[in-house]
């Protein structure tokens, strides 16, 4: 920007003034978090203000015994962790085999139906799920699919879908058709072509839906606490920690707990910060 | 077969999956919930039921629409959306404002100010439990020490609260300020990346002519965002709306936070009336629909004018 443009002094002053508030309360429940998962329980109970311990007072052991399964002496959060990431893992690869497909019709080809379609995968995006949840819940113990692993998957795989193909449509719209026409006139077929030459431009893409998909199955509360309530075995690391909540564990059990459930998706998250962003808001720009 | 006919065919074939999954677990599941919100139908029967033996009745919904708590629940719910969507656009707004000139380490800060975003609700849900407990929480703790309180407050499960003579549903707004907190960043982004694509040269131009930094904004900047500030106040709405693992984590429906979603779930789970949940949840998306309805006719008429 040029000089002309330079802002007088006190709207700058209170431009500095509501990034520093924003960020101290962005960070600080956070970073808060984190203190009270290293300090042991009574210090807090004497000194709840003290927010910078010495580090002659720090103590990972919630770490360790938030993990630890129960027979250990732990709370079994090592467990919760693998069922989630299982489940998790499972809908991305799903979820993304069948939303690439219909991404790309969506983007590029012009069949009957195709506003119908779109209006379709819409709506149901702003469906509510806990309105699905009463018959889901109802249809899938009907048929003995509550209670197990596979049920979920079914649910977090259809339920990804709709902003999934949203996502890859948006990428596959701004790559360059003309690499796809030369593709189809060396005689590449359809599936051919999309394997070979528009899935590699649009990884960075497909990659970002992917981790989106991943922290929606990840972070999911509702539909596993409908389901496996009952079976402490499958506990996604969501509801063990909130079923944790209910009996009396230690709070820097559940802060650790907590912090070790957010490390994977921010990692995650920034990593793929710039693709994920511009796929959340394309068409915001319009 | 004509290129135009293989087109066809193809946007078919690959279409065909997704919507073969969103057939089978959400637009079945939806007219379930439309024939269990006619019946007589409680947990203990799941095992039994079919399409032959479901006895109808209107009893659900006129029972929710007869009841105190579903119209509870509708205010309530209303309040919650209304004021999350507001104090998120508003917030959202200010920040991409604050942040938009660049300046160094912008990228950093950006990236910090969505962590709230990223947070899985659990996490920030135990975080906010733990801030806010009455024994060792951060802010009783500095509420005591510092601003005079005599005791701590119960901000999870105090309905009403007295503040100088007023009253105020304090649970409620604790649950606001979380969900603002959480969805703020999601608003931030968009008006960012709208503020992205206005071309720079306009302003440059308006200052060089001598217009006030205020002018700009209202006369140059400001009309441009309204489309996505309408957008947003459609979404956040919707899906503030149906929130249920915010509040249901923070509160479990205490403290008046009762609000749709959580009351479709204690029908469903704590009094085991199929029946009851399904209707009440009929109502809200019946709610939602006209919303949508409202808000479509309301930008096409925009257009026109």
């Amino acid at each position: 920007m040029s000089k002309a443009m330079r802002a007088p002094l006190p709207e700058r002053a209170l431009r500095v003034l509501v990034i520093v508030v924003a960020l101290v309360l962005a960070v600080g429940p956070v970073l808060y978090g984190v203190v009270l998962a290293i300090r042991p329980f009574s210090a807090v109970l004497n000194a709840p203000l003290d927010l910078f311990p010495s580090p002659s007072e720090w103590d990972f052991s919630a770490f360790g015994t938030a993990i630890r399964d129960e027979a250990d002496g732990g709370f079994g959060l090592g467990r919760f962790i693998r069922n989630s990431l299982l489940l998790a893992l499972g809908t991305v690869v799903a979820s993304l085999a069948v939303s690439v497909l219909g991404a790309y019709a969506a983007a590029r080809l012009r069949y009957k139906g195709r506003n119908v379609v779109n209006g379709i995968i819409l709506s149901v995006y702003l469906l509510p799920g806990i309105v699905l949840a009463v018959p889901l819940f109802v249809m899938l113990s009907r048929v003995g699919l509550t209670g197990n692993l596979a049920g979920l998957l079914i649910v977090y795989v259809s339920t990804t879908i709709p902003v999934a193909v949203y996502m890859v449509r948006n990428y596959f719209i701004a790559l360059p058709e003309s690499v796809e026409e030369a593709a189809i006139i060396d005689g590449c077929t359809l599936p051919v072509m999309l394997w070979r030459v528009v899935l590699p431009i649009a990884a960075p893409g497909v990659a970002a839906t992917a981790i989106y998909v991943f922290m929606i199955a990840w972070n999911e509360y509702l539909f596993a606490l409908l389901f496996l309530v009952q079976k402490r075995e499958l506990w996604t690391a969501p509801l063990g920690l909130s079923q944790l909540t209910e009996i009396s564990v230690p709070v820097t059990v559940l802060l650790a707990g907590s912090i070790i459930v957010t490390v994977p998706v921010v990692v995650l998250f920034f990593i793929f910060q710039r693709f994920l962003v511009s796929g959340l808001t394309t068409g915001a720009e319009k | 077969m004509t290129r135009a006919q293989r087109e066809n065919l193809n946007g078919h074939l690959l279409t065909a999956p997704t919507l073969l999954v969103i057939l089978a677990i959400v637009i079945v599941p939806f007219l379930a919930v439309i024939v269990f919100a006619f019946a007589d139908l409680r947990l203990v029967d799941i095992p039994y039921m079919n399409l032959g033996n479901i006895e109808w009745t209107l009893d659900n919904i006129i029972g929710a629409m007869e009841s105190k708590a579903f119209w509870g629940a509708l205010g309530t719910t209303i309040a919650y959306a209304t004021l999350t969507t507001l104090g998120a656009i508003v917030c959202g707004l200010a920040i991409a404002l604050a942040i938009r000139r660049p300046f160094r380490g912008r990228g950093v800060v950006r990236a910090l100010l969505l962590v709230p975003y990223v947070l899985p609700v659990i996490a920030a849900a135990t975080i906010w439990r733990t801030m806010l407990n009455p024994q060792y929480g951060l802010i009783n703790a500095f509420g005591l020490e510092f601003l005079g309180w005599d005791r701590p407050i119960g901000f999870l499960n105090t309905s009403t609260y007295e503040v100088f003579g007023v009253s105020i549903p304090l649970t409620l707004l604790t649950v606001v300020a979380f969900e603002v907190w959480k969805t703020t960043p999601l608003t931030f982004l968009f008006i960012t990346a709208r503020l992205q694509s206005i071309p720079g040269d306009i302003e440059e131009a308006a200052a060089l002519d001598g217009a006030s930094s205020r002018k700009i904004l209202t006369q140059i900047v400001a009309p441009q965002l309204r489309a996505v500030v309408l957008l947003l106040i459609l979404l956040r709405f919707i899906w503030s709306f149906q929130s249920f693992n915010d509040i249901y984590l923070l509160t479990g429906g205490a403290g008046g936070t009762q609000v749709m979603a959580v009351k479709v779930y204690t029908e469903l789970i704590t009094r085991a009336d199929i029946g009851s949940a399904a209707s009440y949840g009929l109502l809200m998306s019946v709610i939602l629909a006209v919303l949508l309805v409202f808000y479509v006719l309301l930008s096409r008429r925009k257009e026109t004018l």
